[in-house]
């Protein structure tokens, strides 16, 4: 338990809570927000911003033109340095002058033309008339502020204590689910622009990129995970409403019974990885191959497993066309109907941030979490080839592309992009779906959901007996 | 009586004592459209017992009726159903012609057909695509309103107004067909057509979709016919009766159509009902365009009815006089009364007028299909459970300014 232990720790938690918040939250609900707002010809919530100053706007088009002329002395840079390379000069100074090589120049170039020139394209749509919104990315900040600067009500005859608690408790599993979610393979900090060797351990100070490496791990997010529901219930109860009541006895029987399916159809991939960690799963699935040229994914092996996971945390996380226990057109809004201002928005934050959770999730057990196809720890490998140009005028390049750091970051990006786009997949669903009954959905649990991942443990298991 | 739970419990089991819970919902609810209050007593979710209570949007619609002249009403009756004005203008043309011994000219009563059935379509669509809506599925709620929008640009085109038109007049129509109408109206009917294809297609085949309409909200044929259910909902019980074939007004005998009919009276059924009816109104509109000339009077030729025209209203003293009397005291209708009933976008909407001779109706009574319809809501919910009250109140269609008046 030293400092830079602590320090890890803060930081990690830090960039998950980060990524979950400032990235994932804003993201899914600008997808749905602003799409039903272009279903509808209508501009949506694209208002809110931070007013700029006069002459940033009114320059505008003249920044556009300096980001097109900059992408466009990039691009020239770019293929002067690739013919000076080509020529056998990568290690002199860049344009004669400069404190970098020739090799850097051309990488640094080559990835900032394309850049800049995308900057300079999306620039006027960064703003709305003298605001900058980021695309409309502001107003969902906006509108959190404007939430908690509203007056607060509390209905006169609620249970104040319950009624006020129930937003926090649900914030807590959206928050600490994080927790051990894997993000990145292990970070060794002393050969950071260093090609890691493929095999063999590697000395010197590691940094994990988990938060807590569990020896329980997937059993740790389904005890927190079970405590969404009692805030929910409390909800419901403590509201002083009848139509709140009714969504959260909705809400408590439908989450308890989508947790049995959630748990069994994890099983079959508990026995196939024979790991409970988070880390070692994503570690198995990077490390082994599906027919020889596939990724070992999960869902490649448990595909009825993900179609039930999937599909039950949606449920879990009670939205469309699971989302009876908000059931806008018959229970106006279910258990948080009471709520407004601040708390309401911790309704909305818990769950967007259960949606980017559990993609986080679906991503780390099915679609091999920061797993990059080709991608190993010594960097690019396919078909038996290693990425490698060392012995001729390019080795800056695999270098750049095989060092310890850039695998990283790509292993990060990786994740986080297959997790944004499982959470926006969710979300897609809502626009064609209609809801469920709530009779309906506990029959789909227990009748057909159950028996599934019931069975996808059997044949999990035979197939395991036969072929181990 | 005190129910003693105790002495209920035979199999020696701790029963909990229960009693229904008292739900009130609307009349400002989402579902409630706004306008009615169901009192439910529910036993978990199971509706036991419901008490609808309709009325929160009377505005006097027939005590209004009998302060103006008898033009001043057409602006009332669009505002009955508001979804399908122009049935209810031609409704009340009709009755007020039945006591007048008017007979219009053939080319007015294409043109109210076609308008009429114009509106059915947009009645129609709008009550099923909030009907999916309201389950969830926004998607073909968005490409029938686009729909309906495009039928809307037709009637305005003809009428001024989208929603609320007043274009119905005694002996005829406030303005002839404009130029363009016969074309226009063919070029949107296959936009009708292609959006119902594709909300059926994203629909029927969704078993969410399916699981929540079928087998809700049943109604058995002799309770709608004891109820005095008719339209849709009625016709989604087996009963093939439809006031345009029962008893054909205006030219409804000469055209081909059919009458689609249900067999459980569910929610499905009214659903499937309401976009074959669409389909029928197409084929209904197809044959009138057909039908209606090109030229010739729209209005009756007579003076006691009909306003002059404007030019001569400007130009000539007793053209003016005769606008002015007829503004003033408003037309004549001979003493009398008389029940003229048409199919509304909901079923039989019947007007039963009262005319004292006087330019002003001594009474106005409607039968408004909706209110009707309301009565059967009751028996369909008992049983089933409160998401069931969305579709099946939906699929009953009720329209506040009809049932409330």
């Amino acid at each position: 338990m030293d400092f830079w232990f602590i320090l890890g720790v803060i930081l990690k938690m830090a960039f998950i809570l980060g990524v979950a918040l400032l990235l994932y939250a804003p993201v899914f609900v600008l997808f749905e927000r602003r799409q039903s707002a272009y279903f509808q010809d209508r501009l949506g919530p694209y208002m809110g911003g931070v007013k700029m100053p006069r002459a940033v706007i009114d320059n505008l088009p003249m920044l556009q033109m300096g980001g097109y002329a900059s992408a466009a002395g990039a691009g020239a840079t770019a293929l002067l340095s690739i013919v000076m390379v080509f020529l056998g000069h990568a290690g002199e100074p860049g344009l004669w002058i400069l404190p970098i090589s020739w090799g850097t120049l051309l990488l640094l170039s080559a990835l900032g033309a394309p850049a800049q020139a995308v900057g300079a394209f999306v620039l006027p749509h960064l703003f709305y008339r003298d605001r900058l919104t980021l695309f409309g990315g502001l107003h969902a900040v906006f509108d959190a502020v404007k939430s908690f600067t509203k007056e607060d009500i509390v209905p006169p005859r609620a249970d104040k204590f319950l009624y006020s608690i129930a937003p926090i408790i649900a914030m807590i599993p959206a928050f600490s689910l994080g927790a051990v979610i894997p993000f990145g393979p292990d970070l060794h900090l002393d050969y950071l622009f260093d090609t890691l060797p493929t095999e063999g351990v590697i000395d010197g100070p590691v940094a994990h990129l988990q938060v807590a490496s569990l020896n329980v791990g997937i059993l740790y997010i389904f005890a927190i995970g079970g405590t969404g529901v009692i805030s929910a219930a409390i909800a419901g109860y403590s509201s002083d409403n009848k139509f709140a009541l009714l969504g959260g006895i909705r809400a408590a029987s439908q989450m308890v019974s989508y947790e049995v399916t959630l748990g069994l159809s994890l099983v079959g991939c508990f026995m196939l990885y024979d790991t409970l960690r988070l880390d070692e799963m994503v570690t198995w699935q990077s490390e082994n191959s599906f027919l020889g040229i596939f990724p070992a994914w999960g869902v490649f092996y448990q595909p009825l497993a993900f179609v039930l996971f999937f599909f039950a945390s949606i449920a879990e996380y009670k939205r469309v066309p699971f989302d009876a226990p908000e059931g806008e057109s018959e229970i106006v809004a279910g258990y948080f109907l009471e709520y407004g201002t601040g708390k309401w928005l911790m309704w909305m934050i818990s769950e967007f941030l259960e949606v980017a959770i559990s993609s986080m999730l679906i991503a780390t057990i099915f679609f091999g979490g920061w797993d990059v196809p080709g991608l190993t720890r010594s960097g690019w490998e396919a078909f038996g080839y290693h990425f490698d140009l060392s012995g001729t005028n390019w080795e800056f390049l695999s270098n750049f592309a095989n060092s310890h750091l850039f695998v990283t970051v790509v292993s990060i990006a990786a994740f986080l992009g297959k997790a944004l786009l499982l959470g926006i997949l969710s979300l897609q669903v809502r626009w064609t779906l209609p809801r469920f009954r709530y009779d309906q959905i506990m029959q789909l649990c227990w009748k057909l959901f159950l028996p599934l991942s019931l069975l996808n443990v059997f044949v999990t298991g035979v197939l395991i007996l036969l072929f181990s | 009586m005190e129910t003693n739970y105790e002495e209920l419990d035979e199999d020696g089991q701790l029963e909990l004592p229960a009693e229904p819970m008292r739900l009130n919902m609307g009349p400002s609810h989402p579902a409630m459209h706004g306008t009615i209050r169901m009192v439910l007593d529910l036993d978990g979710e199971t509706i036991t017992d419901v008490d609808i209570q309709p009325g929160y949007l009377h505005r006097g619609f027939e005590k209004s009726c009998e302060r103006g002249t008898w033009n001043q009403v057409f602006p009332y009756v669009d505002r009955l159903n508001y979804v399908s004005p122009m049935l209810n203008n031609v409704g009340f043309s009709l009755a007020v012609e039945k006591l007048a011994g008017l007979k219009v000219p053939e080319r007015c009563t294409w043109y109210r057909m076609v308008l009429g059935e114009l509106a059915r379509i947009s009645d129609h669509l709008t009550c099923n695509s909030a009907s999916a809506m309201e389950l969830g599925a926004f998607t073909p709620f968005l490409w029938c309103i686009k729909t309906r929008d495009f039928v809307w640009d037709i009637l305005e085109q003809e009428t001024g107004a989208r929603l609320t038109h007043s274009f119905g007049r005694i002996g005829g129509m406030a303005k002839p067909p404009t130029e363009h109408f016969k074309e226009h109206t063919l070029a949107v009917l296959p936009q009708v057509e292609e959006s119902i294809a594709e909300t059926e297609a994203l629909l029927l085949k969704n078993r969410i979709f399916l699981d929540r309409m079928q087998n809700v909200g049943n109604l058995r044929p002799e309770r709608a016919l004891a109820l005095g259910v008719t339209g849709p909902v009625l016709r989604s019980t087996g009963v093939d009766y439809d006031v345009r074939k029962a008893n054909p007004y205006m030219f409804y005998k000469d055209v081909d159509f059919d009458i689609p009919v249900g067999h459980d009276g569910d929610n499905f059924d009214r659903f499937m009902i309401r976009f074959e009816e669409i389909r029928q109104s197409i084929r209904i509109i197809r044959q009138c365009v057909e039908k209606m000339p090109d030229s010739g009077p729209v209005n009756v030729d007579d003076p006691r009815f009909v306003y002059p025209d404007k030019s001569q209203v400007y130009n000539t003293i007793e053209a003016t006089i005769a606008h002015f009397k007829m503004v003033m005291e408003g037309v004549k209708v001979p003493a009398g009364e008389v029940y003229s009933y048409t199919e509304g976008g909901n079923g039989e909407l019947g007007f039963f007028i009262v005319s004292d001779g006087t330019g002003t109706p001594y009474r106005v009574r409607v039968r408004p299909p909706c209110f009707l319809n309301l009565q059967a809501c009751r028996e369909m919910l008992v049983g089933d459970m409160i998401p069931d009250i969305v579709p099946t109140f939906g699929s009953i269609n009720m329209i506040g300014g009809e049932c409330d008046r």
